[in-house]
């Protein structure tokens, strides 16, 4: 009760623009945190892997599964250890922080548009269209991701681009369904009634009014699905079924790790922590982005 | 009841013929479909057989009828690898699949609620946020390392549970909370949320008034009427791990529907792969109608609820 008072007494700020809706992310514990954190995985991802300092991919029969050390051993120094063909686990991490990251930053916008766009047309245009696009929605949503991107696979093949292919492929009908809702909502409102009056277009309806009230949700949605989309590549790369030797990702470093679990327990650690705190970093930001821009949104998003 | 119960039904069916569609469409995506069907060093003799036998030579709506109609019988096709009809090696499996789900959903709830629950009635103390930040690790860590991690702890450097396969209690254990624990962390996030709306409701506030202890109005008003929303949840996740228990199968060599869908994309046999997405999504749809209906028959809102919802 007490903290409810304290909160309605604080003054409210009416406008949202993006400096001050950054402001109030980081004005938490939690969403500093996660901000920190982002920065620093996108600056080792984005800055540190392009002068990683072995090859990722050159192996070393003679340095194979040494645990992480500070003493260089015949010159060399692998401060995370090496992998079971001895290559350099910083290097392969490094490279494989920027594989998840690349994923993911072009699966989410590419399923956000796609999704808008299906979104936008069924829920403004109504009528046979938007039946038949919904049920393809429930179908899709009806198989199992994991499934569904397994059967994917088998046919289009596995590699960075098909696996992101696969991953808009599963991970538009969420978007789809939520800009629907919010057009529907929109279409009976009165600023769109009084705009058609003034002989608005459809098309400038779309664009100006409906679309400026959909983008809070989606960017709150987009957030939230970061995480999602890198696990799920993690997790098809685990499965050997994503990026392909001898491109490094952590989904991959994990699966080939399995074998290993029994005498060298920092193959799997490293790339598990690294993935962890990725996903853990967009899940503090994202939650937070939610409360500040969305609050209906609690409890949307996961998988 | 009738109404609603026949609407939910067709609804169902209708996503079904759906997902058979997806599949249809995924199978020619390829070019030629044949090329799926057959394993890698067929003869043409073969090809041009299963080509007669698919009836892959009509036209295409013939087979998108054709493809339906072995759906609806239960006919999934054949695989090559096994050399055994895919139904047969897909039921086979889901016994072991829906041991994992239960599993799984137990630990999900026993986990879930209880945290759930302590979280919302110690709201803003240190117990809620520590239980919070648990529930938030737990959303974060990817199952196929929580899996391996514990595979490290329990299997190897303790040794006290078996790492793979499938077998008793001890086989369950670590599978089961690898598949659990993420929905735990949802439901137990879910849970709190729903108890702290419920809690500021005036009827709340009224048993309060008249004297209720606190124990009581958590126990007999509070829990009840939250409970719908992580009851729906719950219900949602059980469908989901029906389906996407493949990674955990994996980690564990558990003989499980995941696993074989895995293994046949690897071995390239892709009417298994096929058969799995189709009786994957067919056990996530029966889910989800029956709880549709039981909640329909619990809560007579829900019949007359706008339609489209």
């Amino acid at each position: 009760m007490a903290g409810s008072i304290r909160g309605s007494a604080r003054p409210r700020r009416e406008r949202s623009g993006p400096a001050s809706v950054a402001g109030r992310v980081l004005r938490t514990p939690s969403g500093a945190l996660g901000a920190a954190l982002l920065a620093l995985l996108t600056a080792a991802a984005f800055g540190a892997s392009w002068t990683p300092p072995y090859d990722p991919a050159a192996q070393d029969l003679s340095a194979t599964a040494r645990p992480p050390s500070l003493a260089p051993v015949r010159g060399q120094l692998h401060l995370l250890g090496t992998d079971q063909l001895g290559r350099d686990l910083l290097s392969r991490l490094l490279v494989g922080l920027r594989v998840s990251l690349v994923v993911a930053l072009a699966v989410v916008p590419l399923s956000v548009l796609l999704g808008l766009a299906i979104g936008m047309l069924t829920g403004y245009h109504g009528g046979w269209v938007d039946l038949a696009l919904m049920r393809v929605v429930d179908a899709q949503l009806a198989i199992p991701t994991l499934l569904l991107m397994i059967a994917v696979v088998a046919v289009l093949g596995s590699g960075l681009l098909q696996i992101v292919l696969v991953l808009v492929v599963a991970g538009w009908p969420t978007y789809a369904r939520v800009v629907r809702a919010t057009v529907l909502a929109l279409r009976e409102r009165e600023f769109v009634a009084a705009a058609r009056a003034l002989g608005a277009t459809d098309g400038r309806i779309l664009a100006r009014h409906v679309l400026r009230n959909v983008v809070p949700t989606l960017l709150v949605l987009a957030t939230l699905q970061l995480p999602v989309v890198i696990v799920l590549e993690a997790a098809l790369s685990f499965l050997g079924l994503g990026i392909q030797p001898p491109t490094p990702s952590l989904g991959q470093m994990l699966g080939h790790s399995q074998e290993m679990v029994w005498r060298a327990w920092w193959l799997p650690t490293i790339p598990g922590v690294a993935i962890t705190l990725l996903v853990l970093a967009f899940n503090l930001v994202g939650d937070r982005l939610r409360d500040v821009l969305d609050p209906r949104l609690r409890g949307v998003g996961g998988i | 009841m009738t109404y609603y119960a026949i609407r939910r039904i067709a609804l169902s069916a209708v996503a079904m013929l759906g997902v058979v569609t997806i599949v249809f469409v995924l199978l020619h995506a390829s070019g030629d479909p044949v090329t799926l069907l057959v394993s890698q060093d067929a003869t043409q003799q073969d090809i041009d057989q299963i080509r007669q036998a698919y009836g892959l030579d009509q036209p295409l709506s013939v087979q998108y009828a054709r493809f339906v109609a072995r759906v609806v019988r239960g006919d999934l096709g054949f695989s090559y690898r096994q050399g055994l009809p895919v139904g047969e090696l897909i039921v086979e499996r889901l016994r072991a699949t829906c041991e994992l789900a239960v599993a799984g959903l137990a630990v999900a709830v026993l986990l879930g609620v209880p945290l759930g629950m302590l979280a919302a009635a110690r709201r803003g103390s240190a117990v809620d946020t520590a239980a919070m930040a648990a529930a938030l690790l737990g959303t974060s860590v990817p199952s196929f390392w929580l899996g391996l991690l514990l595979i490290i702890v329990f299997g190897v450097q303790l040794g006290w549970l078996p790492v793979s396969g499938y077998g008793g209690l001890d086989h369950l254990l670590m599978p089961a909370f690898v598949l659990g624990g993420f929905y735990a962390a949802q439901i137990s996030r879910l849970t709190r949320t729903s108890l702290l709306e419920v809690l500021a409701q005036d009827f709340v506030r009224t048993a309060r008034a008249k004297g209720l202890a606190g124990q009581a109005v958590l126990l007999k008003h509070v829990l009840r009427n939250a409970a719908l929303p992580v009851l729906t949840v719950v219900g949602l996740d059980f469908g989901r791990m029906l389906g996407g228990a493949v990674v955990v199968e994996t980690i564990f060599a558990w003989p499980g529907m995941g696993r074989l869908a895995v293994q046949a994309v690897l071995g390239r046999d892709f009417p298994v792969v096929q058969g799995a997405a189709i009786m994957g999504a067919a056990v996530f749809v029966a889910v989800n109608l029956l709880i549709d209906l039981l909640y329909g028959w619990v809560d007579p809102r829900l019949r007359a609820a706008t339609p489209g919802a």
